[in-house]
Order: C-alpha cells, then structure tokens, then sequence
C-alpha cells in the first residue's frame, strides 16, 4: 500500500546565490520557511513542484521536503531539513546569522 | 616546487575562460542545469546543502607561501573568511555565489592553482606523502611522479568519462602516511637489485564497500610506470560497471573479476601501449625533477632549540608531540594542528593561513604542506628556528600539541555543508576533542587516531580510524555506529563494527567509554590502543560500550 501523503513545501537552491529558498502560495519565492505554501495535497504537491522546476533561472534542484504546521507556518520534520532552514551547527553562518541581521 | 610552464599556464587560462562563459550561458538561460551541472562538476564546483562549494586542488599536498596567501585572499574576498582543508590535499570553499566562480578560478590561476578534475568521473588531484622530500625514512621523493600523474592525467581523452572517479596516491616510504592502499591506485616506490620502480596496488577504497587494494605488480621500473598506469585505467575504462553507480569503482572491478584476471588484461594492454611510450614523458620527468630539488639546508648551531626544549614545558610538549625526524638531522619536520580543541578539523581562518605563510617564507624555504589528516606542514624548519615558529603559532591559535592524538580527528563536513551527509560529523569532533580535553588525559592515552564520516561515502576515512565513527539517519534521527581496529598505514586493516549505533548524545559518553577500557587493559603506556585491540580482540572494547552503557542506565 502507498503511504498516505505527507504535507510538503516546495524547496530548492536559488540559482545565483546558491542559498535555500521555498515556493510561496502566490508563486514567490522566500528564504524563511515559514512563509513557505504548506502543501497537503498530492496532486497540488506535483504542480507546484512542476511549477518550480520550470523556473531554471532562479532555482536548482527543487523537491517536496517534508513539513507540518508550526506556530508561525511550516516547520521541518526532520533534522536535514532543519539545516537547511538554519545553518551549519560549527558557525553562526547561514540563515540563522542572516534573519539575525 | 614545480612551477607552470607557459603550456599549463594557456591551459588553465582557457579552462577558466571556457567556464566563465559556462556560467554567462547558464545564467541567461542558453544553458539548462542539466547541462551546466557536468561542466561545474569538471571544475570543482558542487552545490551543497546552505550554498555553491568550490573544491580546489592542491597537488601532492603542495604549496607555496604566496600560494596560501593566496588562499586566504580568496577566502576573504569571495566566501566567508576560511578554508576547510580535505582528506584529498584539497582546499574547499562553503560559501561562494555562482557569479563569483569565474573570478575565484582567475585568482587562483594567478598563483598556478586550479580546481580542474576535482569532482567528475576522472582522475582526481594526486595526492601524496604530505612528508615528501623531508622525511627520513625516504627512497626517493614521490611528487615528481605525482606531478608527472598529473600531468598526464589533466583533461586526458581517454579518461575524462570513466566509470567513476579515479584517485591515485603516491609514498616514496616505507611508512604509509598516503593512505595507499585506500586508493583507486596507490604507488610505492621501492628498491629492488639496485633499479628504483614502484609497487602497484590497485583496487583499494572506502566508501560503502571498503576494500584493501590488492598488489598487481610487485615491481613497475620507474620509467614504464607511466604506460603502467595507462593500461590500468584503459582496462578499468572499458570493464568497469557503468550500470550501477554503486560498482563502478574499479575496486569491484578487481573483486568481482580477481586480481589474476585484471592483472592479465593489464599486461596484455601495457604490451600494446608501452611502445607508444617513446620517451617523452622521461623527458618531461627530467625537467619536473629539477625542479623539485631540496633547498639548501642553513648550518647553524641548535643550542636555542636545546635549550627552550630543556626550560619550557609547554614547549617540549609541542615539540615531542608535532614535530617528525627529517633527513637532516639539524631540521625538524614540522606539522602545524588545525584540531584546536572544539574547532572545526581542517578548518583555518584567512589570518591563520597567511601566518604560516609567513613562517613558510621566513623559516620554511617557502614551503608547505596539506596532510590527508587535516593538518599544515612546514616539511623543513632549521631547529634553530623551532622557538620562533613556536611563539608565531601560539599567536595564531595553531600551537595546539596533539598531533596523532584523540583531539587529532579527521572529520568530514557532515550535514553541516554537505548534500549527501546523512548526520553532523563536525559537531562530534569538536565534542569528542573538548571532553578529552578537560579529561587532561589525551598525552597519557598516546598515539589514537579517531575519524568521522557522516554518511557510507567515508570522507572522514571511518573505516581506517583506530576508532571510526560513521553518522547516520536511523529513521529520522542521527545515529552513529562505531568502528574498530582500522588502519590507514602499511599495516591497513578495515575497522570492525561493534555493535548497534548511538545517538547523538551518547556517541562522546560511549567513546570516553572505549578509552576508558583502552587505558585498563593496556600492557603499559607503549602499548597504543591499535596494539591493544590487535591483541585483546573486541570483547573487552564492546563490554565497555554496550555493558557499561546498561549497567549505568541501572
């Protein structure tokens, strides 16, 4: 049996700078994953992701990566996506020393 | 040290100009990622988890002063102040912007470096004894040969499209310090009837199926190892797997065909090419080796060295810990630590890199080395000199005296930077290097070499780690398995798995552990801690993981 769908954010590397970005629900792309689109439907999932895949000069390697509701928008659940979401864990560098600006 | 003819240095200017236009094309769309990911890829450029990463090459782990200067230029200028020094005599850079690629290759270009074949299914820098051409125990100085590799090996037609990557490492001693029969070849070079040549092992590697390298040929005569080479790529190009990415290395080559088997075609190959050979790469090799001729080694009295060894602790300790014999007795070998305790391994700053620039041209004949462990070496100081390189490190942060010791980890980037990382590599060294640390135990426990990998490709080199751990993502959580009894040097040996894994809180407790169990059974301080497990077998090791872990839990 398939497993029941998982609700996802579309996720790549911005093509210039090469720094996570999310799809956003009006087709915009944000470096916060909480103003990230929460997918939770499949089929919704797989236009959205044929959406940023036909956008090669702004994005790299989009996918679904797995997510659910946070207080204020989507949070990860799991710890590579948290990552990405933040930083590497040795430096403050990354998103976490960016959104800190 | 070898310096560019006006060939290379066309070759690396018109690459350089190629890729500039690669990425003009890619960012106005003429090119898909598609098409642009195998042209970045042959020039070093990855995209990894936070950002772009730039792998340069740093041949046979050699480089100049105003080369590191260079370095740390780049640093500086393009990515975010630092440099994380690899397992492959490589330089990577975590933070640069596509558009800024171009004008990092030109900058590197200046000092005759490039990031050419450091990524692609073709043959990888070259790396080598990072004690080359110093070291005491030396036949002969291997980076002749591995510039001669290089060369040849640099935007080869044959080879640009392998089956896989193809890496090559060369020791000119009998001690193993290039890891060689870790690799795709790994070259020795030895005596026999008085005629200089080279054993060949081939088929080595790490990875998710490890494997020792067998030796193919006990005794290659120095000026066939060219064509040698050549009919071992050429069989592996034609036989190697290209169905599956996971055998595609030409270690499963050897082991599903036998070592018998490969060395046959091998012959049957060099038979046909060697005639092709017709000297001219002798020629080259003639010209390479001049310029890798020593410096002159300053005369002077050691007294100043006697006498601080003599008068300063925290001097000896250095001394006896990071230094290795030279050739010339009055000269020391010096390796410079990037394991601070709690810093990132292999990680230097902008600032460190240009202070051991600066004791390569004032006591170093301009001269430094990248070790496949991480660390820097100025490979000829005059002991004399040894204080002043001393004070100059403690101020740059780089006196740290623990080289071989527990806090002398190789751990790869991990899921900090890394795309393929299935957990964090980076934060159990800097944990592992604190807790020894405040233990003020890691001289007493002595010679232990710890690796770390993040995920089954082995970068940090767990299999060979006295202690290998490898991080990875048990059903959404990281867990980290324990290896033991692997061996990098002439005595290679793969480690043996303990047992279940541990989190990411219990790894340091559970390595403690181990240590613990070590410094118990030990016949006495001579006894390293491979010695111990080669003698006492796992039982004692893995009660001390697994037992004590359950009756503390209690």
């Amino acid at each position: 049996m398939p497993k029941p769908f998982t609700p996802k954010v579309v996720t790549a590397n911005d093509l210039v700078e090469g720094d996570v970005i999310y799809l956003t629900a009006d087709d915009g792309w944000t470096r916060d994953m909480r103003e990230a689109e929460l997918i939770t439907d499949e089929a919704h999932a797989q236009i959205r992701l044929l959406h940023a895949e036909s956008l090669p000069l702004q994005v790299v390697g989009a996918y679904l990566a797995d997510a659910k509701q946070g207080t204020d928008g989507p949070v990860p659940t799991h710890f590579r996506e948290d990552f990405r979401r933040t930083g590497p864990s040795n430096y403050f560098h990354g998103k976490q020393a960016e959104t800190a600006e | 040290m070898y310096s560019y003819s006006d060939f290379d240095a066309a070759f690396v200017a018109e690459r350089n100009r190629q890729f500039r236009a690669q990425v003009e094309r890619r960012l106005d769309g003429s090119l898909t990622e598609d098409e642009f990911k195998p042209l970045r890829l042959m020039n070093g450029l990855y995209l990894q988890l936070h950002a772009y990463m730039l792998r340069v090459a740093i041949p046979y782990g050699t480089i100049s002063a105003r080369q590191m200067r260079q370095l740390a230029h780049i640093a500086e200028t393009w990515d975010k102040g630092y440099g994380h020094f690899t397992t492959r005599q490589n330089i990577q850079y975590n933070w640069p912007r596509l558009k800024d690629v171009p004008e990092m290759l030109d900058a590197l270009a200046e000092v005759q470096m490039h990031a050419i074949q450091t990524s692609g299914n073709t043959i990888r820098n070259v790396t080598a004894d990072h004690f080359a051409g110093a070291a005491a125990d030396e036949v002969e100085d291997p980076r002749p040969y591995a510039e001669l590799i290089r060369q040849w090996s640099t935007d080869h037609p044959e080879f640009q499209f392998l089956p896989r990557k193809f890496k090559v490492a060369v020791s000119g001693s009998e001690h193993d310090r290039a890891v060689i029969a870790f690799h795709d070849i790994g070259l020795r070079i030895v005596q026999k009837d008085g005629q200089t040549g080279f054993e060949v092992v081939v088929g080595g590697g790490l990875g998710r199926t490890p494997m020792i390298g067998k030796v193919i040929n006990s005794f290659v005569p120095k000026e066939d190892l060219l064509a040698y080479i050549e009919a071992i790529v050429s069989v592996y190009n034609l036989l190697g797997r290209r169905d599956n990415k996971y055998k595609a290395r030409i270690k499963i080559t050897v082991h599903e065909h036998g070592i018998d088997d490969i060395r046959e075609r091998v012959e049957a190959r060099y038979a046909q090419i060697r005639p092709t050979f017709e000297g001219a790469d002798q020629q080259m090799l003639g010209a390479i080796k001049s310029q890798f001729a020593l410096p002159k080694f300053k005369q002077a009295a050691t007294d100043a060295y006697d006498s601080r060894y003599e008068n300063d602790v925290l001097f000896r300790s250095w001394a006896d810990t990071n230094l290795t014999a030279h050739r010339d007795a009055d000269h020391s070998i010096v390796t410079i630590s990037l394991k601070k305790h709690g810093a990132t391994p292999g990680d230097a700053s902008a600032d460190q890199m240009r202070a051991m620039a600066e004791l390569a041209e004032l006591y170093g004949y301009d001269e430094l080395r990248i070790s496949h462990e991480q660390n820097v070496i100025l490979p000829h100081v005059h002991k004399s000199d040894l204080p002043a390189v001393y004070d100059a490190l403690r101020e740059a942060e780089l006196a740290t005296a623990n080289i071989g010791l527990v806090s002398d980890i190789i751990a790869c980037p991990g899921m900090d930077y890394c795309a393929l990382a299935t957990a964090r590599s980076i934060p159990i060294a800097q944990e592992i290097a604190n807790r020894f640390d405040e233990l003020k135990m890691e001289h007493d426990i002595g010679h232990l070499k710890i690796k770390i990998s993040g995920c089954i490709n082995a970068c940090g080199h767990h299999h060979v780690g006295h202690i290998g751990i490898l991080g990875l993502d048990r059903g959404g959580v990281e867990t980290y398995q324990i290896t033991l009894g692997g061996d990098g040097t002439e005595g290679a040996a793969l480690g043996t798995r303990t047992g279940p894994g541990f989190s990411a809180e219990e790894i340091v407790p559970a390595i403690e552990r181990l240590v613990e169990a070590y410094m118990d059974h030990r016949e006495g301080p001579d006894e390293t801690f491979l010695a111990a497990y080669r003698r006492l077998g796992m039982e004692p090791f893995k009660a001390a993981l697994y037992e004590d872990a359950r009756a503390e839990a209690a």
